[in-house]
């Protein structure tokens, strides 16, 4: 019988060491709500479980220069109570409560759901749309990264051997800026995305939009950012001809397969209806 | 015609569930909550393979492992002869029953059991199952029930020569019977007809999905006795199949039901209780058992996928002159589909004079059909209903009115044969129509659909026992496992025989040793049937009751009255004596004769047919084929109810359960004939949110041959929801869906293409 150890460090700097000696035979536990279910169903044995709840900075949610620096362990019921977020950045905080149940929510994280690495992960399309940095803790010290760096393919991330996501960086936002996440499931909650869509952007007084990230999720081996996208939106008021574009381009972008959540046909035709509903909630919130 | 209700104290409220407490608590004892000294976990091993020969079992290493008990194969399981034996609505055969609860040279689908280990701790039980060595050679496969029918199929059973054909077939297939039904002369009709609708369908296989899984606890004893604890919906019928599985006396066996998750039809037949009691008997030990919830998806009956045609012609005034209809259900990996009740069933709610149903019973590469809440009926039930939407809206009446013109009555011949006694069908028509629901205005992209279903229910044996406590309580017993709320329903029962208290009444579901032979939880029997010997067993009790008093007051039994809860003298003549309560009398039974009890044990018969008429309003998001159930009406002719709020959820379960099945839920299979979805992810049921509150209507036209009027409920809510749901999209999109789930691509798809 091959045994699992459990470690529950305080520190950073000591969770970093236990996960670069593993050599790779060690999962990083946060939320648990992916890691258990892949344990119990057979799919990893790793021999060491390194839970990163009782490190203080990962589960802290800080104000830095008109914008949020998010913990990796935050819960999604802890942001979703958090006024300041909520108000910053509705999309993102939306994605993330979109995750399974009011259970799954007092645990899961954010920090979780994009090291999985799952193409379909809700949390990720609105953190690529709102331009989140993530700090990246490993042996030879801290570096940053976008976090639509992060993800590589299913399962894979960009994440060296004894490195850990810490924390996400939400920039302070300009006036007059909204973003939104939708994401298409068969049901109405406890489903995997068969479509993620996430955008993020500001107008002018006038209404125009003068900036725009357009995120896709479930559509490719990993989550697409659309200049194209972007592009259809910026210099728009976001009329019929700029959602045709848009949803040509979230359909061009698109590279999905087919599998038991949905066809090529059918999530290539969503991902256009997503984008467009998704910007016009976006432009709501920001005409305020 | 509504019965009398007012009369009643007790039947028709909605008293305080018995078995409540402990189900918020968590206290209740399910399948996989009992615990023995020294107790062992057993495990199964499965074959990844849709369809393979078995070259070879190597267990050697596993029984070799430190921990491990006991290792079992089909080389430890008897083979049986192949017999037909009746279970529930459904026919069962020993032979394959074996065959099924361990692959006996051959695995016929993807999580067919080819061993089983019994060990000291769950991780050497999984680290035993890796050890086993199968040598397989992997064998052409076929799901789809058409595929399997066509000559050049792989071919499940060398044996299976399709019976109901005459000559016998020379030539294997998976066609295990034909089933035909007919009167009148269908062609006669369709000559006569003025409008003639004919139409394809195709539903997929949908999982019962309770949410408790199967579980069992089996102990074998040196002398050759064995107990066992397990959730089933028939504790008595698990006991005849495993004694003849393991070759025991009846006698010898013991079975407990559990507290039960769910069952709606898939626990009434066994996987892991043979297997547990086998692998007891061989270590010595208890053994636990316990599916994973993949395994339930894998292993444990679903109900069929199919495919069917319906035609059916009209006259111009809506008059049905004749219907017809092919039926093909899949089985599974062994015979016994439940084509027979689907064809039965298909014209049964309505009055036509020519009727000819073909039934195919179709063996295919994947786990054995279970029971599921009215079996075979909803899936022929939906084309034809579908069919008659259809019709109404070329004629230009409306589809309560055509049902309302061709409905069965008391009287009409059913096309499967006997005549209809008191049936509510009508009335379920004529309140849908009255409800505010059916006129509520429509939104855009909305539509409203309609739809009838009609099941059978049955009756069969019961038994139950009444134990007048020393302080006057009850203790009732039934072999009934309460899956439905039936000992709340047999509480009120009882007391309202008595004329007591609900709350004096304990209901208890009893193991298999301690009252009289109870069939299975299903078919809608048990309010029926079980209850029938629960006021059988009470009236016993108040005629003992009677007798205590006349021994008290010395007086004749016969001037004795038991009235309101008490004994009283029949009228002036008979004396001038206080009344005695139950308590009374219980404190002097030992002088009056000693201890209160009675037992019943009975065959029911005269179950009452249902039927029910659905009303379903959707809204469809015509960009991405997303279909929003908005409202839900449930209209049904339950005789008459016993626990209301009991009968409600029983409406309101079937209900989502049919809404599932149309919108979201089948079963998906791989290149490789695996299936794709064996978990809640993935296998679709509808969660809280997906459905409105179901708002239901019961209708009480009452069962004449019951005391208190019931005709069972639990099936017939499962039947409408397909087609309602169906004809509410083809209301809301003007395009017919003739393929289950109507799931998004679906319907975007049916959208794109206009049709």
């Amino acid at each position: 019988m091959n045994a699992l150890t459990y470690e529950s460090p305080g520190s950073l700097d000591e969770a970093v060491k236990l996960l670069a000696a593993a050599k790779g035979n060690a999962k990083v536990l946060a939320g648990g709500t992916d890691l258990l279910v892949q344990l119990r169903m057979g799919m990893i044995k790793p021999a060491m479980i390194i839970d990163i709840k009782k490190i203080p900075e990962l589960t802290a949610i800080n104000e830095e220069n008109g914008g949020y620096r998010v913990g990796a362990s935050v819960s999604g019921a802890v942001l979703g109570e958090h006024d300041g977020m909520k108000a910053a950045w509705p999309g993102v905080v939306e994605a993330f409560e979109l995750i399974g149940s009011t259970q799954i929510q007092g645990r899961a994280s954010m920090g979780g759901n994009l090291c999985n690495g799952s193409p379909a992960a809700d949390a990720v399309p609105a953190m690529i749309a709102a331009d989140a940095v993530c700090t990246i803790a490993g042996p030879n010290g801290r570096r940053e990264a976008k976090v639509e760096d992060i993800v590589t393919g299913p399962g894979q991330t960009s994440l060296a051997n004894g490195e850990i996501v810490v924390d996400f960086l939400f920039p302070a936002r300009p006036a007059r800026s909204g973003d939104a996440y939708l994401r298409f499931i068969p049901r109405t909650e406890m489903d995997i995305a068969v479509v993620g869509a996430g955008i993020s952007l500001t107008l002018d007084d006038a209404g125009v939009c003068t900036d725009a990230r357009v995120a896709l999720g479930a559509v490719a081996p990993t989550q697409l950012l659309l200049q194209d996208g972007a592009a259809a939106l910026i210099g728009s008021k976001l009329d019929g001809a700029a959602m045709e574009k848009l949803d040509a381009a979230a359909r061009a972008a698109c590279r999905p397969i087919t599998d038991k959540r949905g066809t090529i046909e059918y999530r290539i035709k969503v991902a256009g209806v997503l984008a467009r509903r998704a910007a016009k909630i976006a432009q709501q919130r920001a005409e305020g | 015609m509504t019965v009398e209700s007012k009369k009643y104290k007790w039947v028709g409220t909605s008293p305080v569930r018995p078995d409540g407490n402990d189900k918020v608590t968590g206290r209740a004892k399910f399948g996989a909550d009992l615990m023995l000294p020294g107790m062992l976990t057993g495990k199964v091993l499965r074959s990844p393979h849709a369809h393979a020969n078995i070259k070879s079992i190597d267990t050697s290493k596993a029984e070799a492992l430190p921990g491990v008990k006991a290792v079992i194969t089909s080389a430890d399981v008897a083979e049986l002869e192949s017999e037909w034996v009746p279970a529930g609505e459904l026919q069962l055969n020993f032979r394959d029953l074996a065959h099924n609860i361990m692959a006996n040279g051959k695995a016929l689908y993807d999580g067919h059991a080819v061993a089983a280990v019994a060990a000291t701790s769950a991780a050497i039980a999984d680290a035993a199952l890796d050890l086993i060595k199968v040598d397989y050679e992997v064998l052409p496969h076929v799901i789809d029930v058409e595929e399997a029918m066509e000559a050049d199929a792989p071919v499940l059973h060398a044996d299976m020569f399709t019976d109901g054909v005459t000559p016998k077939p020379t030539k294997a297939s998976n066609i295990f019977k034909e089933v035909d039904i007919a009167v009148g002369d269908v062609e006669a009709g369709f000559a006569k007809a003025d409008l003639v609708v004919e139409r394809s369908f195709k539903t997929a296989p949908v999982h019962q999905a309770y949410l408790e899984p199967h579980a069992a606890v089996a102990s074998f004893s040196e002398d050759g006795q064995a107990e066992l604890w397990c959730c089933t919906q028939g504790h008595f019928v698990v006991r005849a199949y495993c004694a003849k599985l393991l070759g025991m006396d009846i006698a010898d066996l013991r079975v407990t039901a559990s507290e039960i998750g769910g069952g709606f039809g898939g626990k009434t037949t066994v996987y892991l209780e043979p297997v547990a009691l086998m692998l007891s008997r061989k270590a010595g030990k208890p053994v636990r058992a316990v599916m994973t919830r993949d395994e339930v998806f894998r292993a444990s009956g679903p109900t069929s996928g199919a495919a069917s045609w319906v035609k059916v012609g009209v006259t111009n005034d809506g008059t049905i002159v004749a219907g017809e209809a092919i039926l093909k259900y899949q089985a599974g990996a062994f015979a016994g589909s439940p084509i027979q009740p689907g064809c039965m069933c298909a014209f049964a709610p309505y009055d036509i004079e020519n009727v000819k149903v073909k039934g195919y019973d179709v063996v295919t590469n994947r786990s054995k059909v279970a029971a599921y809440r009215a079996p075979g009926a909803p899936i022929s039930e939906h084309a034809v209903e579908s069919v008659i939407d259809e019709i109404a809206k070329k004629l230009g009446m409306d589809p309560i009115e055509l049902r309302e013109k061709n409905a069965a009555r008391e009287g009409t011949n059913a096309a499967y044969g006997p005549k209809f006694g008191v049936i509510g069908f009508a009335d379920t028509l004529a309140a849908a129509k009255a409800h505010p629901h059916y006129s509520a205005p429509l939104g855009p992209n909305q539509g409203r659909g309609v739809a009838s279903g009609f099941w059978f229910n049955i009756g069969g044996s019961s038994s139950a026992t009444v134990n007048v406590n020393e302080d006057g309580t009850l203790a009732l017993a039934t072999g009934s496992p309460d899956i439905g709320g039936s000992r709340a329903s047999m509480a009120i029962m009882a007391a309202e025989t008595l004329g007591i208290e609900v709350t004096d009444v304990r209901p208890i579901v009893a193991d298999t040793a301690s009252l009289g032979y109870t069939f299975l939880t299903g078919g809608s029997r048990v309010t029926f049937a079980t209850g029938m010997a629960v006021i059988e067993a009470s009236k016993k009790i108040a005629l003992e009751l009677r007798e205590r008093a006349a021994k008290t007051w010395d007086i004749s039994v016969d001037a004795v009255i038991w009235e309101d809860g008490l004994a009283k003298p029949a009228g002036a003549n008979a004396g001038d004596f206080e009344p005695l309560t139950l308590a009374d009398l219980a404190a002097k039974a030992n002088q009056t004769g000693g201890p209160i009890s009675s037992a019943a044990s009975l065959n029911a018969e005269g179950a009452g047919p249902g039927f029910g008429t659905h009303i379903c309003d959707v809204e469809v998001d015509p960009e991405t084929g997303a279909v929003k159930v908005l409202r839900y009406t449930a209209v049904q002719d339950c005789g008459q109810a016993i626990h209301k709020a009991y009968v409600e959820g029983q409406i309101q379960g079937g209900a989502a359960q049919g809404i599932g099945w149309a919108l979201n839920e089948e079963y998906i299979y791989d290149e490789k004939g695996r299936l794709d979805n064996a978990s809640f992810l993935d296998y679709r049921i509808p969660v809280a949110s997906d459905l409105p509150m179901i708002d239901t209507v019961i209708v009480e036209v009452a069962n004449p041959t019951h005391p208190y009027g019931v005709r069972g409920v639990g099936e017939v809510p499962i039947i409408p929801p397909m087609a309602t749901v169906a004809n509410a999209i083809d209301s809301a999109i003007g395009i017919r869906l003739t393929e289950l789930p109507m799931s998004p691509p679906r319907v975007l798809a049916a959208l794109d293409n206009g049709s």
